[in-house]
């Protein structure tokens, strides 16, 4: 209901939204919680475990009961707290957990079978035997436990990542915040302000209390205004901080759309990384509960969450209010109340000797309440008197407080644990666990409104101070500065189920039990019990449940310990830490200059690494790809084709020391390479195996050019720089890579040249195998390289990238005069199979160059990369398998690549492995199929027969050992 | 956790790549022997405190770092050029 007069909600217009598919109003200001308790509706959820009804408990973040899923379809949020949930026109809310509905939940049995179902059921039950439990209860049980459900469908909805960076974070708009954000920027420190809640102030908020000589939430919104219009200041509101990472880095939720009835464009939350010199921990204080009986009934409220409604909200759960405390700060629940005009039937203070700060009220010092009354709401309550009397008094709504703890989380995201404080009966922060972090005001456990202003304005100081900003605290505004008192309180003796965590349903009967049966440490305790694993984390109830677990194992609360706070804070979607990472976002993808032309001629796309290169060039009539791959490669043997390999890495590398380099870094000698010139060559890692292979050009006598495979030229790049900079800094020379910078086109088949002759600018002349130079296309400088790949007569020429597409489409063009025409990936693969050309099919990271027959390429003249270790026993010999070509006796059967080899007539199993193939292919050339494979001692071997077993696909055919080179081994088709 | 590239400044290590330990630096001589050998490229200490590891700014400048770091702490006490050093 509302009351009159209070709260800072903006009356004069009305908001609609539904709550499991009834219309219901509100007005802008509200949360989700206070109109939903404004308009009669206590109940907004069903325990996790139990089923049991559950009411809003908090009015913040903290919140374990009011849960929801918002929205519909792609666009649903489940689990999303009622008190974080601004309402606004059209937003969609449902109730979850339960089944048909809220107020009759079937699963609600569960609660009768409550003494089966206590600490560790899960561990006990699920371990049962037999099939009954299989088949049955697990699934049951399963499907029963649980907080709200993804949709399944896709997420439609869009999300942000961004950085920022400051001199001072200030964590937390309440007094504390406001002032250390203030003294920090006044002082000329860049600063940032989080504050979780969509207004600034914090507890002024939710208080009826004067800051210097104006209501607190007047002074605090002025403060803020202040701010905003400071150029060295940004606020950031709806944005809760949620782990504190090394170096001064914070991860932050924003949420930036989510409360907006059309957001426009922007992304429903942004995640903030924030990265600060120094940071200021303003994040005030949770309110505690105290168990007794049934205090999970709906209406039952933290004391402080219920004064935040009426005076923030102007809603309270019913008429009648009793107020159940520790502590002097429930008398403000009770005192503001009766202020509103409410019938306060009780404030019960479990202290003797406590004074009534609250005014005209019935005041029960000494009393506890040890039960409350009702099913879906709150009925009445019992209470005890010192003297053990008993009453029942009716009322609608009940405030607790337990006392309050500070809000320390960050301040051990990096493993310290918060050190405990007899005075307050509460964990503080440990300060200093977190470089460059300190507390203020009710974070470091300071409550007093007046005392949280003046820490605030201190501790922003003093960060600003040590940056090397003068600094001077700002001027404190009068406010309350109450001491705070208490006597702890974690549970009420009595019988029944008294409750801690609200959201995972534990009692203080689960933890004693937990207890007994010997989970004694605090982390084995809240395993066992599930205490504090849900959403909030035990938020309300961690302190509380290890205190009872201190008492009953007989131990000091500091040294019972806690469990280990970590990242997040709140939690954070998935979708928000990796926005923008879904879909084509996973990868950046990398297109060729050809790629729109390929597209053109619907060639489908492969992946290598993260470029996308055309499998083939379909034309019509074709049935499959295998036929168009045969054509394609015929066409390289028979006329001309095109293929665009601007994919493989191009590093340029200058200066008079590069042949020295590069004879370092590759096994053979490249210092005595002439200009114009271009040599295979292999690289080697440190421990002696393959890393990667590819030609280089020297261009000149300071000038050469480097080509990596595709999927190596980062590794390459990093290898190179690392041999340069760690091993041979003395050399003059300097590389960059350039592979963005070329296109490049292979032009092979025996009608290359001829293709070559009518394009370029001038003759080519005598151009050999392996030569290298500049020439001219249409008046551009390109450079022209003879090599090859598919053992044709072939050249690659490279031009600056944006000439490449108009390049590709010209020698396409003329390909096809000729009668040929691009090919892609699958015929250039069968063409260097038929070559037996490795690929990193075949340098896989655990073949040597002695396994793929380059031992020779291994100079004997100087030192490189790898050498030594190459050398190690084991890596050569006839143990070692070698690379061989495989084709079918029978010159039909199947091969297929990653199937293992076996002698004739040994059994197909691990310990009789020959070894294995690595590529294989149909090759229309000579109409069979052809594999490359590692075989042991296979060079020794050629004429052999194999069996060749491929487990996985079920295909075995017997195979002849042969060359690795299937196709012209003498190579005079590409040197004539 | 930041880095500090000497040539590029503060940055986010996603910026960087890392390899291992700073051993790596003391390429033995190709005669120095098995043992030698085994130990520059197999045997690592595993340390609860300072190290100095291989970084390589990958997406700045191009640049192997040596980062003299805790284990423990994660406390990041400076970061050279792999260059730099070698010339000392
Ligand atoms: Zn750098």
């Amino acid at each position: 209901m509302r009351i009159e007069g209070r709260g800072r909600i903006d009356r004069t217009r009305e908001v609609k939204f539904l709550f499991d598919g009834v219309v219901r109003a509100g007005h802008p200001g509200d949360t989700l919680a206070s109109a939903l308790m404004a308009s009669g509706q206590m109940l907004m959820g069903r325990s996790f475990k139990y089923h049991r009804p559950r009411g809003v408990l908090t009015a913040g973040s903290e919140e374990p009961n009011a849960l929801v899923i918002t929205g519909h379809g792609g666009r649903a949020e489940p689990n999303r707290r009622a008190t974080m949930v601004e309402i606004h026109d059209g937003l969609e809310a449902r109730s979850q957990n339960r089944w048909p509905s809220l107020d009759f939940d079937i699963l609600s049995l569960n609660d009768r079978f409550a003494p089966f179902l206590g600490a560790g059921f899960y561990y006990k039950t699920f371990m049962g035997p037999g099939k009954t439990w299989e088949k049955l209860f697990e699934p049951l049980i399963r499907g029963a436990a649980g907080l709200g459900a993804l949709s399944g469908a896709p997420n439609a909805e869009t999300y942000e990542k961004a950085w920022a960076f400051c001199d001072v974070l200030v964590i937390g708009g309440g007094p504390a915040g406001l002032m250390a954000a203030l003294s920090a920027a006044r002082a000329g420190a860049d600063v940032i302000l989080c504050e979780e809640d969509r207004d600034f102030g914090g507890r002024l908020l939710a208080e009826d209390e004067q800051v210097g000589g104006q209501p607190g939430a007047d002074w605090a919104a002025a403060l803020a205004a202040e701010l905003a219009g400071m150029d060295n200041v940004r606020l950031m509101p709806r944005t809760t901080v949620t782990g504190a990472y090394d170096q001064g880095t914070y991860g932050a939720l924003e949420r930036s759309g989510q409360h907006l009835a059309e957001p426009g464009d922007l992304p429903r939350e942004c995640f903030w990384r924030i990265v600060a010199k120094r940071a200021v921990l303003c994040a005030g204080a949770l309110e505690r509960h105290i168990a007794f009986r049934d205090n999970d009934r709906p209406g039952v409220m933290m004391a402080g969450a219920l004064r935040a409604y009426l005076n923030r909200w102007g809603t309270v759960p019913g008429r009648q209010v009793a107020v159940f405390g520790n502590n002097d700060d429930a008398h403000r629940t009770a005192r503001d109340m009766a202020a509103a005009g409410l019938e306060v039937v009780a404030l019960v203070d479990s202290r003797h000797e406590a004074e009534n700060l609250a005014g005209d009220v019935p005041f029960y010092p000494g009393w506890q309440v040890t039960r409350a009354h009702g099913g879906s709401a709150l009925e009445a309550i019992s209470l005890r008197a010192p003297d053990g009397g008993e009453r029942r008094l009716a009322v609608q709504a009940l405030g607790v407080s337990g006392g309050w703890n500070p809000t320390l989380h960050l301040t051990c995201h990096q493993g310290a644990k918060p050190l405990w404080d007899d005075r307050i009966a509460a964990f503080v922060p440990p300060e200093g666990a977190v470089p460059g972090l300190t507390s203020a005001g009710a974070a470091r456990g300071s409550f007093s409104t007046a005392a949280c202003l003046r820490e605030g304005a201190e501790v922003g100081a003093e960060a600003a101070g040590a940056l090397g900003y003068a600094t001077t605290p700002a001027a404190l505004p009068e406010a309350e500065d109450a001491p705070y008192r208490l006597r702890r309180l974690w549970a009420v003796e009595g019988k029944g189920r008294a409750w801690l965590d609200f959201q995972n349903d534990v009692t203080v009967k689960d933890v004693k039990q937990a207890a007994q049966e010997n989970f004694r440490s605090v982390e084995h305790m809240k395993r066992y019990t599930t205490q504090g694993m849900a959403t909030d984390q035990g938020k309300t109830s961690s302190v509380a449940a290890l205190a009872i677990l201190a008492d009953v194992t007989g131990r000091a609360i500091p040294e019972t310990g806690t469990t280990t706070f970590r990242p997040p804070y709140t939690p954070v979607a998935i979708a928000a830490m990796g926005a923008g990472g879904e879909g084509p976002g996973f990868a950046p993808r990398r297109l060729t200059t050809s790629h729109a032309a390929s597209a053109a001629r619907r060639a489908p796309m492969i992946e290598a690494g993260l470029w996308y290169r055309p499998s083939y060039f379909p034309q019509k009539g074709e049935r499959d790809w295998q036929v168009a791959c045969d054509r394609e490669v015929r066409m390289v043997r028979n006329s001309v084709g095109i293929c665009d390999v601007s994919t493989l890495g191009k590093i340029e590398l200058q200066g008079p020391d590069v042949g020295r380099f590069l004879d370092f870094v590759y096994t053979n000698t490249f210092s005595t390479l002439k200009p114009g010139r271009v040599r295979y060559g292999l690289m080697l890692r440190e421990d002696g195996f393959v890393m990667d292979d590819g030609t280089t050009a020297r261009l000149d006598d300071n000038r050469w050019v480097m080509t990596t495979t595709t999927a190596a030229a980062g590794q390459v790049m990093r290898h190179l720089d690392w041999v340069h900079q760690a091993l041979m800094p003395q050399l003059d020379l300097r590389f960059a890579s350039v592979t963005e910078q070329w296109a490049q086109f292979a032009v092979a088949g025996p009608k290359s040249r001829e293709l070559l002759d009518g394009l370029l600018d001038a003759p080519l002349g005598d151009f050999p195998f392996m030569a290298c130079g500049p020439v001219s296309i249409g008046g551009i400088d390109a450079r022209l390289f003879r090599i090859s790949f598919s053992g044709e007569e072939a050249y690659e020429i490279a031009v600056p990238a944006r000439y490449g597409a108009s390049l590709f489409h010209e020698l396409v063009k003329r390909a096809e005069a000729l009668g040929g025409g691009p090919y892609g990936m699958e015929a250039l693969n069968v063409l260097r199979i038929e070559k037996g050309h490795i690929t990193h099919a075949e340098i896989h990271g655990r073949t040597t160059a002695f396994d793929c027959g380059f031992e020779r390429m291994v100079s004997a003249q100087k030192d490189c990369i790898g050498k030594t270790m190459a050398a190690r026993p084991g890596l050569t010999g006839p143990e070692r398998e070698q690379m061989v070509g495989l084709r079918p006796v029978d010159g039909l059967g199947r091969l297929t690549a990653g199937a293992f080899l076996f002698n004739e007539g040994d059994p197909a199993d691990r310990i009789h492995a020959q070894g294995y193939t690595t590529s294989a292919c149909h090759s229309p050339t000579l109409g069979l199929p052809l594999a490359l494979g590692f075989l042991r001692n296979g060079r020794a071997r050629h004429g052999e027969r194999v069996r060749m077993v491929d487990h996985l696909r079920g295909v075995e055919t017997l195979c002849e050992v042969t060359d690795p080179v299937a196709y012209d081994p003498e190579g005079g088709r590409l040197r004539d | 956790m930041r880095i500090t590239c000497p040539i590029c400044g503060t940055r986010d290590r996603r910026e960087f790549y890392y390899q291992g330990a700073a051993e790596a630096l003391h390429r033995p001589d190709p005669e120095a022997g098995e043992d030698a050998w085994d130990a520059y490229l197999h045997l690592r200490d595993n340390p609860a405190g300072r190290t100095q590891d291989l970084w390589y700014h990958e997406a700045g400048c191009g640049c192997w770092l040596v980062v003299d770091r805790d284990t423990v702490t994660h406390e990041i006490y400076g970061a050279t050029l792999v260059e730099a050093r070698h010339a000392d």
